[in-house]
């Protein structure tokens, strides 16, 4: 297994692409409440 | 499987540790979805009356022992497995926190569909309880390890993904159940597929990015302690023998009182806003005040944990324990003077530190036990959460109701409980105040065993004593 899964040096591309694949879930969840947390101060 | 070995998942020469946390957050974005299980409350009542709850339909209080009982398995799966998840590495724990968490979604869809609650109860509470367990603790010691040098930051950013989970997972279960509901039908059970299927798949691709440092990679330019400071150890403590140690029971008093006073709250908050200040704060309002809160206690898990590596694990808990007492007790004030800024502030400030509590000790415990051990000790300390999971709730619902029947008005029915939060703060302040360096006699010791050696846990040591 250690064959198909090499490890080389991370690239800037991996890099973004982590940080994409949790940053925008994470925040579309952060606007939403946001959103919801507006009424608090109408 | 042999991609899931602790020696499989050794990060090469050029890898970037900062592909770690989203590795971290893969998995605690996926089991903080516990935090929203309330959003099926609600359909869970009418799944036969669809409509509206019929007799032989689930009640509230039944369906509120899901949530609670995954968090008391939380709690104590984390402490069983802690030694498991460190000695088998990160990789070969998210994978069973995946499987766990995503086998518990289908029992309980199983038990939605078949209408048996105790189906949910073993589902949802206990396989999924065991994987939100191990999944907490399964990225804290490899974030440790990559970032010795900001532990605090690092633990931080995981350990937020878990506050802002239900951020995600609330819309998005609301969204499915409106996709999957029909005149007959109430989605339940087939957005807890959906949930089990989608969080399977991110949490393995969290299992897939996650690697552990090699034993002798250290951050560039970071020169690593060789004397220890005045709280900062040097040494290893052996998991088992931290639980001798008074600093871990100090740390499990800190803790538990910490998040006694803040999930009582959280649970409460919107009735205690509209009780404290009918007709100031509306059910629309205090529910944005809910949301409110949620975002800083996410918020505070990353800025408190981050702080603690500047000012110390110690002070930012004295921090805890001052403001902590300081705002309960300012609670009841901004009630009779009918201050509604005064008291969203104190409660944003008492559940960020919320947050930040949870957030903090993994490096607190690093501090004290050294690093090889600090996921084992962090799963068996998170019984403290087990059981202010308990206390919180007891004490914000059953003295406000004890306080009722007594004939006191509503809008003054928490001040006691606000009270009794602000004393046990007095108690957790002195024990943050006992906690010293470990006595070096529960340091492990050296005796260059070559096979722990190799799989870089408990390496070249032996718990002390053996």
């Amino acid at each position: 297994m250690a064959d198909s899964n090499p490890q080389t040096g991370t690239t800037g591309l991996q890099l973004a692409l982590a940080w994409l694949f949790v940053g925008i879930p994470l925040t579309w969840g952060v606007v939403q409440t946001l959103i919801n947390a507006m009424k608090l101060f109408q | 499987m042999s991609f899931l070995d602790r020696s499989y998942s050794i990060a090469k020469p050029g890898f970037n540790r900062w592909m770690v946390p989203p590795a971290a957050l893969c998995v605690h974005l996926c089991i903080g979805q516990a935090y929203a299980f309330s959003v099926f409350n609600l359909p869970m009542t009418k799944l036969l009356g669809i409509t509206q709850s019929t007799p032989a339909d689930w009640t509230i209080p039944e369906i509120g022992w899901i949530f609670s009982i995954a968090i008391f398995v939380l709690g104590f799966s984390a402490a069983i497995f802690g030694r498991w998840v460190e000695e088998g590495g990160p990789r070969r724990a998210m994978f069973t926190a995946a499987l766990c968490w995503a086998i518990g979604f289908l029992i309980s869809a199983f038990g939605v569909y078949i209408h048996n609650i105790w189906v949910v109860y073993f589902g949802y509470g206990l396989v999924g309880g065991i994987g939100l367990g191990i999944g907490y603790i399964s990225p804290v010691s490899t974030l440790i390890k990559w970032f010795p040098d900001r532990p605090g930051m690092a633990t931080g950013m995981a350990i937020m993904g878990f506050g802002g989970a239900a951020f995600i997972a609330s819309p998005l279960s609301v969204w499915l159940m409106g996709l999957f509901s029909t005149p007959t039908h109430v989605g339940v059970a087939e957005t807890f597929i959906v949930l089990g299927a989608a969080y399977f798949v991110f949490m393995m691709v969290g299992a897939f990015l996650v690697r552990l440092p090699a034993p002798d990679w250290k951050p560039e330019g970071y020169v690593a302690p060789t004397h220890a400071s005045k709280l900062i150890t040097t040494s290893d403590v052996y998991v088992y023998d931290a639980l001798k140690t008074p600093q871990f029971w100090c740390i499990w008093i800190v803790l538990c009182i910490n998040v006694t006073a803040g999930i009582g709250v959280l649970g409460q908050a919107s009735a205690m806003a509209q009780e404290m200040f009918p007709g100031k704060i509306t059910a629309i309002a205090a529910a944005g005040l809910v949301g409110l809160m949620s975002l800083f206690n996410m918020a505070g898990r990353f800025f408190w944990a981050s702080t603690s590596d500047y000012i110390g694990r110690k002070n930012t808990y004295f921090i805890f324990m001052v403001l902590g007492f300081l705002m309960y007790c300012t609670v009841p004030y901004t009630g009779s003077i009918g201050s509604v800024a005064g008291f969203v502030l104190a409660f944003l400030v008492i559940i960020s530190m919320y947050g930040g509590g949870f957030a903090t000790v993994p490096a607190y415990l690093r501090d004290m036990f050294g690093t090889r051990y600090v996921g084992a000790i962090h799963g068996l300390l998170l019984t403290a959460w087990a059981m202010a999971g308990i206390f919180g709730p007891v004490l914000v619902n059953y003295i406000r109701e004890y306080n009722i029947n007594h004939g006191v008005p509503k809008a003054q029915a928490y001040n006691v409980t606000m009270y009794i939060m602000a004393g046990l703060f007095i108690i957790g302040f002195i024990a943050n105040a006992l906690i010293k360096a470990v006595d070096a006699r529960y340091h492990m010791k050296a005796d260059g065993s070559a096979d722990r050696a190799q799989m870089g846990v408990g390496a070249a040591a032996r718990p002390a004593g053996a």
